[in-house]
Parts: C-alpha cells; structure tokens; sequence
C-alpha cells in the first residue's frame, strides 16, 4: 500500500479551493485540505489501479500508442469544432439579442412581432437540438432547392445557432427584465422611442447582468457543436469515431474527451472567476 | 389666454383603486404650481401622467392648446418639450455624467456629439459640476446625482418641467443645494410643476399651490391663503401635522 499520510511534499498539482477560503481559515485550514485531497486521491487511485479490469481499460481506453495514432486526426476534427463554435457563437449573441428586444418591446403595434419571438422560442426550445440538426442537415439539402445551400455543415450549424438562439434569447431577456422599471421610464421621459431606451439605456445594463448565464452558455455550445457529427461531418468526434470503427479500441474517444476538456474547462473557470468578482465588486458598491 | 398645461377632469385608477378624480388644473406661461398633500395622494401619479409615462382613463391634458393625451398625439414628441425628473434620480448608471446628459439631444434631438456635449458643459457649469463630467453617477452624492437630473432634463430646452418629489430621497443637508436649482429656474420664468413635501420651499417658489388629498384637488390658490387660511379641514389637519414635525 502506498503511503497515503505522507505529507513531506510540496503543494501538488491540485491545490484545494480558492485562495479566499484558505486565507478565511488559516494555515492549518489548508494543511487539513491539503492531507485530506493526498489521501482521497491516493485511496482512488490505488482502487482503481488494483481492480482486475484495470489492464482491459487501460488498452482499450488509455493506450499510449492508440492515443499517439488517434490523435492528428482528431486534432484535425477538433479545429472544426472550434471553428464551428467560434461562428455560431457570434451569430447566436446576435440573433438572441434581437429576439430578446422584440419580445420586451411593447404597446399594441408590437403585438405581432412579439408572439412571432415566443412562438419561436416556445418551438425550438420544445425540440431536442440533435432533432434540429437531423431535420435541417439532412432535411433542407434534400428538398435541392435552388439557391439555398447544400452543406450539411452549412445547416448544421444553422440548427445550434437556431437552437441555442431560443435558450440565448430567454438569458438577455432575463436580463432585460432585471433592470429597474424605472430606468425605462426615465429614458422614455427624456423623448427616447421603445427602440433607443433599449439599446442606449435597458440592454447595456441588461447585458452587464447576465454575462455569467451567457458564458455558461459558450460552455454548453462548446460542446454541442459536437452533435453534428450525426450529419457524418468530419469533426472531432467523428474522426474518434471512424478511428474506433477502424482499430475496435477508445481511446481516440478520450482523445476527443480531453480536447474538449482543454477548452471547457479553462472556460469554466474564467466563468466561475468572472462571476464572482461581479458578485464582489456588486457587494462594494452597495456598501 | 390659454394655459401652458391644463388637466380637464382627468382620472386615472389602477386596477379599481381610484389615485386620480376629476381633476382639472392650468399652469400658465412662467408660472409655477406647487402639489402637496401626503403621500399617496395622487400627486406623483399626476405628474406621471402629464409626461404620459401612465396613460389616463379619463380626462385630457392639453399643451399650449392642444391635447396630448389622443389618439393622434405622439408622446415622443410631446416627452421632448418638457423635462421631469424623479424621485430617486433615475440616472443612467452604466454612463458617465457627461453621457447621461448628452444622450436625450443626441439620441432625441438631433444634435452632433459636440454640439451636445458644448450644452452640457454650459449647463454643469452653472450648477457647479464641471468636475464631475466624466465621472459616473455612483461617485456622486445624492444630491450631486439629483443636480445632473435637473441638467439632464434641461439639457433638452423643455418648455415645462415637471418635478416629483426631488428632494424626498436626499439627506437634510443636501436638500437645499436641490432647492436652489428650481430657485434658479423660476427666476429664469421656466414653467414648472412641483409635486413636494418641502412647505417652506412651496410658499416661497409657488405663484399657486395645490392641496391633493386621494385623488382629488381640495383646494388651490396662492401659498399664502393656502398656508395661512386653509378653507377645507382636509388641508388644515394636513398642515397641522406638518407644523408639528417641524416642517413649516
């Protein structure tokens, strides 16, 4: 057995909590955090590393030479996949705001309008996305339209950006609806139309408020993006896929795995630092 | 002559609670007509529907003449010609105070980024606050915030301004700097229309004086038979108990 109380070493790859917490409890608050995250870790690992399956998954899942071999054309999907959320992002921050205004603008002359952006939302977000991708990348290319695009990486990214658009859009208004009536009403006195009090006035506020729920949402999409591999696109998952079909062993799947970790994460936690500097910073200024 | 302003028999009620009944009320050219009355008596409602931010169910309202409150009237277009600024400020918090006041000549009227920041500065420097142009308005103290409200509604040229109970959220000690602006207005003639709790202020700036009591106008007249010789008992139990906190 490994020596699991053995505390003579330096701070380890995975120093516990944040900083505050430590300083809140003190050195010896750390010590035990530190010790207990050693013995955890050790406890796991030897459990792992002892049970009678370990050398079946370590070949077929964690194998050094399937990782090398998987992993050029994985990369390769991979950069698809960023490309692919880097555009759909975008256009989904765009579109979402639009339909986010629509839906807070009001008075009769709107009403159309606004029903049109809840029936739109209500739909789509009623409709698994793996749905939307299968009846727009395979449906839209078949009816051979002229003039409208044949690629199914064209409509599948269509369908994430219409998907996530819905759920965007449901975030800014959350937003829009935080910010004080009576922000509205003072621009509005000042002449603005509905229009000019939203973007000069309610949005900027109400986008400052809902940061965090949309970086949230560049975490899901980052993964997402992925589901278009059901339209036979050669992204990431999919070459991990073809890799498989090939060799009959996984691990190209945890080469895929550990690409999309190498961007979610560090996105999470810029998510997870962004929030809680708002909240302080929220704090300070209402003190 | 007709009046600037002129209510007849407005009413208003939220669901079936009446805030607002008959009211009928003229403000004249230069003139400045004061509101008092407790709170929830109708008078910041009242101002509210003036600026048409509450649409009213009954009545009109008229500007120099012709009603605001029709089908056909733009409440754009009347907002532009007259200011109002509120109780708690309702600045822009996201822009700096150069911003907030630049936005409505900007934005509304028309006017280049320098020509409208040229009447900004005009402006903050007669009250004072040229050195807070680029900060943002939770720097300032309440009073400095209420001072850039009055500047951000002026900075419109209103015909009328409309004032809700400005001083109600300041501390003590920063009410008079808030007073002193509307002094300054009614020197200029500005048109004005005061809803307030400051009586002394009142008898001095009001040429007439309004008492609200639910929903309805008591009584009016000049501040001094207001204050001195109140004809409704309404009125009389209402001053009465502004004497006993200290108030006139």
């Amino acid at each position: 057995m490994t020596a699991p109380a053995n505390t003579g070493r330096g701070p380890g790859l995975f120093s516990p909590g944040p900083r505050t917490r430590i300083r809140e409890e003190g050195a010896r608050g750390a010590l035990i955090a530190f010790v207990s995250t050693l013995i955890f870790l050790a406890l796991a690992l030897w459990l792992i590393l002892t049970a009678e399956a370990w050398p079946d998954v370590q070949r077929q899942f964690f194998s050094g030479s399937h990782f090398r071999a998987a992993w050029p054309d994985v990369v390769g999907g991979f950069w698809l996949d960023v490309r692919m959320f880097i555009v759909a992002e975008v256009l989904i921050l765009i579109i979402a705001l639009a339909v986010a205004m629509v839906r807070a603008l009001r008075g009769p002359a709107f009403f159309p309008l606004r029903v049109l952006a809840v029936i739109y939302i209500d739909i789509v977000r009623g409709v698994p996305t793996i749905l939307l991708i299968l009846l727009l990348g395979f449906g839209i290319p078949s009816l051979q339209l002229s003039g409208v695009p044949t690629s199914e990486l064209f409509w599948g990214i269509a369908a994430l950006v219409i998907s996530y658009s819905a759920y965007t859009a449901e975030v800014y208004r959350a937003g829009i609806e935080s910010v004080h009536e009576s922000q509205r009403m003072s621009a509005r006195s000042l002449g603005l139309t509905q229009v000019k009090a939203l973007r000069y006035v309610i949005v900027p506020q109400a986008i400052r408020n809902v940061i965090p729920a949309l970086l949230n949402g560049f975490v899901s999409l980052q993964k997402d993006v992925a589901l278009v591999f059901v339209l036979g696109i050669r992204e990431g998952v999919r070459e991990a896929e073809i890799y498989t079909a090939r060799t009959f062993n996984f691990t190209s799947y945890v080469v895929a795995a550990v690409l999309f970790l190498l961007v979610s994460v560090p996105l999470a936690r810029f998510t997870d630092w962004y929030t809680d500097r708002d909240r302080r910073r929220k704090q300070a200024m209402s003190a | 002559m007709t009046a600037k302003l002129e209510l007849r028999d407005v009413g208003k009620a939220f669901d079936r609670k009446v805030v607002l009944q008959n009211i009928d009320l003229g403000v004249g050219e230069h003139e400045v007509v004061c509101l008092i009355g407790s709170s929830g008596s109708g008078k910041s409602t009242l101002l509210k529907c003036v600026n048409l931010l509450i649409p009213i169910e009954e009545g009109a309202i008229f500007l120099d003449g012709a009603e605001i409150t029709g089908f056909r009237a733009n409440p754009n277009q009347v907002r532009q010609r007259m200011g109002i600024v509120f109780q708690a400020f309702n600045l822009f918090p996201h822009m700096k105070v150069l911003d907030n006041i630049t936005l409505g000549p900007r934005k509304v009227h028309g006017l280049s980024k320098e020509e409208a920041e040229e009447r900004a500065m005009v402006l903050l420097d007669r009250f004072g606050l040229v050195d807070k142009v680029d900060d943002y308005p939770d720097r300032l103290s309440g009073g400095q915030q209420q001072r850039v409200a009055v500047i951000r509604a002026l900075a419109s040229e209103p015909e009328l301004m409309l004032f809700d109970e400005i001083t109600s959220a300041l501390d003590p000690e920063l009410v008079a700097e808030v007073l002193n602006v509307i002094r300054g207005l009614k020197n200029e003639g500005m048109t004005m229309l005061i809803a307030t709790h400051e009586m002394g202020f009142a008898r001095d700036v009001a040429d007439r004086v309004c008492f609200l009591d639910d929903g309805l106008i008591l009584e009016h007249g000049p501040p001094k038979e207001i204050f001195t010789n109140p004809q409704q008992p309404r009125t009389r139990e209402f001053l009465q108990r502004i004497v006993e906190a200290g108030r006139l």
